[in-house]
């Protein structure tokens, strides 16, 4: 791995240069063409059994984008995230990484889960380690470590132990955990469902930052409307196909919209066309937009 | 912020005599020393037994010093400590062994886990005939059967253990790479340290019992044949005796392993 180049300090024009002739350059910087990967999805879809959750799912994802997933409970939002990064072998379909299909525990790609999962009797500055990728030399590896902790803001408690800090610090050491094999694809599965509203918008910002030095593809799982206008280049509504007759749909979510955001990030929270998006989102995803 | 540390809870003395160095060890010390104190007014000064009945606490130790002195008392307690550290020690490893193959692979655990439970169901003396009849009535026998004591509180406990790590623990593992033995380090027997350290301490509290009963039943030293022969000869002195020094070294063993455990779980849980 070379780790001489400042890799989280790339200038998004750099890595668009890169990610534009990924094919040329692997040989040589395999390192810095992984970083930001086109994900593929061929008629995705996983069953349980008899029950079919998900279905026909197609879907490109452009290198360096922003996906924000976006569906009622249970329909399957977390099954897809786990398809793209090799969680989960029972699916059907293809999923092409970069033209390649995914591997069992694909190390192409990086999951920040809803949980941090981080293990108890390991400081943070360990728990960050697991994420290196092995054959790094020690050195490196440290340093690499100390650079991720001081990005996502954690090099003063590196020292502690998970059950010594709080919530919204460990789902940031689970980010920086991610981070550090330098993934192709991040995949987020609600990662910060579980924190209170402060916290969330300041992780939302944090990973703007942390996308925007990586310039990493990120699939992020939300069941938050608001997080998804704000974060996401586009994003896919998981649930019925409005083209089918609602009536005799086969059973299981697919495709419902897939739609880009407009506007530069940050955004506006407030801007009226967000508000149009927003309301037409909550409205697929079946709820009234005016009790919100 | 920070979430407060578990570690302080665990003593429940008052904080101001924890502050004491020895406290606890003081405040441990009242009950037996109370007990010491009855033993000695009912016996000595009021006389409401004999002392075939209840010796006095002295006989108690003029028999020691007795036995001491002709040089068998370290012989007995060297032998039992030595039988009960080697069969201890050969259940736990197999224990250890056997349980995280149990808990680890779902073919071992099919296969093997129906016999290991009937096993498990057999109470551990009707072992004793057949392991005389095999191994006769020498050092092999009783260590045989001490280590078949200590095997099932480790092997339960590893076992059961490993079945129950976090899930989402091991799917963290694997995702960032690790399967095979690295996950097994990493991840899966660190977050079962607390729990092989509890199996641990039963486990040599069994080993314990089970020398008393190897020795009881067959044996021409050691603490168990102390207490059989004291029986024949009708010396209570030497009985108790017996009894109070299973009694403090087995007391010793387990604070022994409870420092080990301490340490370990500071540094694992």
């Amino acid at each position: 791995m070379t780790t001489s180049a400042p890799a989280l300090a790339t200038p998004r024009a750099e890595r668009t240069a890169e990610t534009a002739a990924p094919a040329d350059r692997r040989g040589t910087t395999a390192e810095s063409a992984r970083r930001s990967l086109p994900v593929d999805l061929q008629a995705v879809g996983r069953r349980f059994g008899e029950r079919t959750v998900l279905r026909d799912v197609d879907v490109a994802l452009h290198p360096g984008e922003v996906v924000a997933v976006l569906g009622a409970s249970g329909c399957g939002k977390s099954t897809l995230l786990r398809a793209v990064g090799g969680l989960d072998a029972g699916h059907d379909g293809q999923v092409l990484i970069d033209g390649a299909p995914v591997k069992p525990f694909d190390e192409r790609t990086a999951v920040g889960f809803q949980e941090p999962r981080l293990l108890p009797w390991r400081s943070i500055r360990r728990n960050v380690a697991l994420g290196m990728p092995r054959g790094v030399s020690r050195a490196a590896g440290r340093e690499r470590v100390d650079e991720l902790l001081r990005l996502v803001g954690l090099a003063e408690r590196a020292e502690l132990r998970p059950r010594e800090i709080s919530g919204g610090m460990a789902q940031r050491a689970s980010l920086a955990r991610a981070l550090a094999r330098r993934p192709g694809v991040l995949l987020l599965d609600e990662p910060f469902g579980a924190l209170d509203a402060l916290t969330r918008l300041k992780m939302q910002d944090l990973l703007l930052d942390v996308h925007a030095q990586t310039g990493t593809t990120v699939l992020l799982v939300t069941h938050d409307v608001d997080e998804a206008l704000q974060l996401a280049d586009r994003i896919l509504l998981l649930g019925a196909d409005p083209a089918e007759d609602a009536d005799d749909a086969p059973e299981g979510a697919t495709v419902s919209r897939l739609l880009e955001v407009p506007g530069e990030r940050p955004r506006d929270r407030a801007s009226a066309e967000l508000a149009t998006l927003r309301g037409e989102l909550l409205a697929g995803l079946g709820v009234d937009a005016h009790e919100h | 912020m920070a979430e407060t540390t578990r570690e302080q809870n665990q003593e429940c003395a008052p904080a101001r005599i924890r502050r004491v160095p020895g406290g606890r060890v003081a405040l441990g010390a009242i009950v037996p020393l109370v007990l010491l104190l009855v033993w000695w007014l009912v016996t000595d000064i009021l006389g409401l037994f004999s002392s075939v009945q209840l010796p006095a606490p002295q006989e108690v130790v003029a028999a020691g010093v007795e036995l001491h002195e002709r040089g068998e008392l370290g012989q007995h307690v060297a032998i039992s400590v030595q039988r009960v550290l080697l069969g201890f020690g050969i259940g736990a490893v197999l224990g250890l062994a056997v349980g995280s193959l149990l808990g680890l692979s779902r073919i071992a655990d099919t296969l093997l886990q129906p016999t290991i439970g009937a096993f498990r169901a057999v109470p551990s003396l009707a072992w004793v005939p057949l392991l005389i009849l095999w191994m006769g009535i020498y050092e092999d026998s009783k260590v045989t059967l001490i280590a078949i004591g200590a095997f099932f509180p480790v092997f339960t406990a590893v076992y059961s253990a490993l079945r129950h790590v976090d899930p989402q623990l091991v799917e963290a593992g694997r995702a960032f790479g690790l399967h095979g033995v690295r996950l097994l380090t990493t991840v899966q027997l660190p977050a079962v340290v607390p729990s092989v350290f509890s199996g641990l301490r039963l486990a040599l509290a069994q080993a314990w019992l089970f020398l008393v009963a190897a020795e009881l039943i067959a044996s021409s030293m050691g603490l168990g044949f102390v207490l059989t022969d004291s029986q024949n000869t009708g010396r209570t002195d030497r009985l108790l005796l017996a009894i109070i020094l299973l009694a403090v070294i087995g007391k010793i063993t387990d604070a022994l392993l409870g420092l080990v455990e301490r340490r370990a779980l500071t540094t694992w849980a």
